[in-house]
């Protein structure tokens, strides 16, 4: 009887879950696309630690001959260029998100109120514009030639102010948390209606405002595309991913654009440690990400989930 | 009105002011938002014009000038587009990706979802689902890097070690016959792990007594998967299913722009109708193709939009868009 009970006790530990084998094909399976999702960040980690001398001898490697922080130092060295679009990078996304947070929050709201005649109107303005557009080259020509967004600021960050994908989830969370009542309520107590958004609404929505600025914010910091579009001369105002983009084609661009003078900047070129000076960059933008990754999980599933389906 | 007493006017004439001063501050507050679709949504749309046009330069210079001036062309911008052999390579990339894009992307999340779920190690579960889905917050220019690691044809891993066996080193770069797989690929490493958080999240929310009936009445764990947690997740899966199929049409530009670095080489099997468009335009200047092919994306991908549409109103009512 003894010897039967240890059996049936382990058993019970593990009833209606599915066998130990298949479990550990499980752990394998999934274990295997965890390590194929985050070992290119790691090996990218890895090179930009790596000597220059390594890279030249064996490439790109797991396992470097020799080690070197190297492409961290000249990172600090060429500041002008390079902290220059870092800044640049952080300067779009605090400017473009806080904008564009405000801007949906103040559409959605309209739109969420069932005794604002005209929300059905502002509602199809902003759907029509998820299922058909001018494209790429009117949108393009339009906004460079009539509305001045070329080379400067503004051009990064005016066309991704708003999108009718973040006012529905916006209004979701507005809908799913918001009891008419207390509008009502607010409105009879005298409340005017930019103050019962602020004092009353705002407060229980925060966090859908979290959710819509953390994928904002992770939109304008991923952001390549309008540099490409929009910025062709004035490097001035390039963000850290779009220069990433140009060293991809342009070995130099950082020895060319960066403002050092004479025998230095032939001294600089020369050493340069591009290799690994690029992997250091690039460890560079995605550690912003990293950290905020946590916030990301929390804010980003919920709203995510909600505009999966009704987006 | 009805409710409003007719017998007292001041009442009603105060009513009614501030019903107008409320929806005039609603609107207020809609202003910048409608301003700004108005700018950068309506009014491009009267580029589609261009499709249709010659467009060039006139004097004055000006956007709105020229496209007065362009001469009708009707739909020979569309007669040249079709006439091009790249444009029967760029459609049939766009869909093939985008389809294989679909069912992989379906049918692996739903797996890996299932298999998180059924994982007793909590922490396992929680630790791979976070490293699944970090990719998805990294741009297609970060990822380039990330390929360009293992593929670099000087300093690359993978050419490194075939010269070090002794084989000769593929030159990834140049050769298009590897990248509808690399591709695939890349797709799958960036947006894989949201979907698979995606549909576990609806797993989750599935009720628990629901399993304990099926373990009470002797169902084995394969069978409360395929009875229990499929059935729930069916609504779900068509829906996004219908929705991706909706986008068919639309490629992501990042992906097929930067991951295989704009190379000329690799057209043949990179070469989407975004990035047709962009570079029509950007390098060779051709407006009027570029339109057309623009339209022409965005005319079938509205009806696209409209047909699945109708089919998710009839699945479940609730998920349509409209």
């Amino acid at each position: 009887m003894l010897l039967h009970q240890q059996p049936t006790k382990r058993r019970n530990l593990r009833l209606n879950t599915i066998s130990l084998p298949t479990e550990t094909l499980f752990h394998a399976i999934l274990m295997l696309f965890s390590l194929f999702c985050i070992v290119p960040f790691l090996f990218v980690v890895i090179i930009s630690f790596t000597s220059e001398d390594s890279i030249r001898q064996i490439g790109y490697a797991f396992v470097p001959q020799s080690w070197s922080v190297q492409a961290y130092q000249y990172v600090f060295k060429l500041g002008d260029v390079l902290w220059r679009s870092y800044f640049n990078s952080f300067y779009i996304t605090i400017i473009g998100t806080a904008l564009s947070v405000l801007m949906t929050l103040l559409y959605a709201y309209p739109l969420f109120r069932k005794d604002f005649r005209q929300r059905h109107f502002f509602n199809f303005l902003s759907f029509f514009t998820m299922i058909f557009g001018g494209g790429l080259v009117p949108t393009y020509i339009i906004c460079k030639n009539v509305l001045g967004l070329s080379e400067n600021y503004a051009a990064l960050i005016v066309p991704m102010l708003f999108s009718p994908f973040n006012v529905i989830i916006m209004r979701t969370f507005l809908q799913t948390s918001v009891p008419t009542e207390l509008i009502e309520a607010a409105t009879i107590d005298g409340s005017g209606e930019y103050n019962t958004l602020l004092k009353v609404v705002l407060p229980i929505v925060k966090p859908g405002v979290a959710t819509i600025a953390l994928l904002n914010a992770l939109a304008y910091w991923n952001e390549w595309f309008l540099a490409l579009l929009y910025i062709r001369q004035n490097t001035e105002v390039i963000p850290l991913q779009y220069l990433l983009m140009k060293m991809q084609r342009n070995a130099d661009f950082i020895a060319k654009n960066s403002h050092l003078l004479g025998a230095d900047a032939a001294n600089v070129a020369v050493n340069l440690p591009s290799q690994s000076l690029k992997m250091a960059l690039v460890v560079l933008i995605v550690v912003p990400i990293a950290c905020a990754y946590p916030f990301f999980q929390r804010f980003v599933v919920a709203g995510l989930t909600i505009g999966s389906v009704k987006g | 009105m009805s409710v409003i007493n007719p017998r007292r006017p001041a009442v009603a004439a105060s009513l009614m002011g501030s019903q107008r001063k409320k929806a005039l501050l609603l609107c207020s507050m809609a202003a910048p938002g409608a301003l700004w679709l108005l700018l950068l949504r309506y009014l491009p749309m009267f580029g589609i014009v261009l499709a249709f046009k010659d467009y060039r330069a006139y004097k004055p210079n000006t956007f709105w000038n020229n496209i007065l001036q362009s001469e009708w062309v009707g739909f020979k911008n569309f007669a040249f587009l079709f006439k091009s052999p790249d444009t029967g390579v760029m459609i049939r990339n766009t869909l093939l990706y985008n389809l294989t894009f679909i069912i992989l992307g379906l049918v692996i999340a739903v797996a890996f979802a299932i298999m998180l779920s059924e994982l007793t190690r909590r922490f396992a579960a929680k630790t791979y689902q976070t490293l699944m889905f970090f990719p998805y917050f990294l741009s297609w220019v970060v990822a380039s890097y990330f390929l360009l690691a293992f593929l670099d044809q000087t300093s690359g891993m993978i050419p490194n070690l075939q010269r070090l066996s002794g084989q000769t080193a593929i030159d990834w770069y140049q050769s298009p016959e590897y990248w509808p797989g690399i591709l695939i690929g890349a797709n799958l490493w960036k947006n894989l792990g949201y979907s698979t958080v995606l549909y576990l999240a609806a797993i989750t929310g599935i009720d628990r007594t629901q399993y304990e009936a099926a373990a009470v009445d002797g169902a084995t764990k394969w069978q409360q998967i395929r009875h229990v947690t499929l059935p729930n997740l069916r609504t779900m899966i068509i829906i996004l299913f219908i929705l991706n199929v909706g986008k068919i049409f639309n490629a992501d530009f990042g992906l097929f722009y930067n991951v295989p670095l704009n190379s000329g080489s690799l057209y043949s099997t990179t070469q989407v109708i975004d990035t047709y468009v962009y570079r029509a335009y950007m390098n060779s200047g051709s407006v009027g193709m570029s339109s057309a092919a623009g339209l022409l994306q965005n005319a079938v991908g509205f009806v696209c939009i409209l047909a699945t549409n109708t089919i998710v109103r009839r699945v479940d009512p609730e998920s349509s868009l409209f």
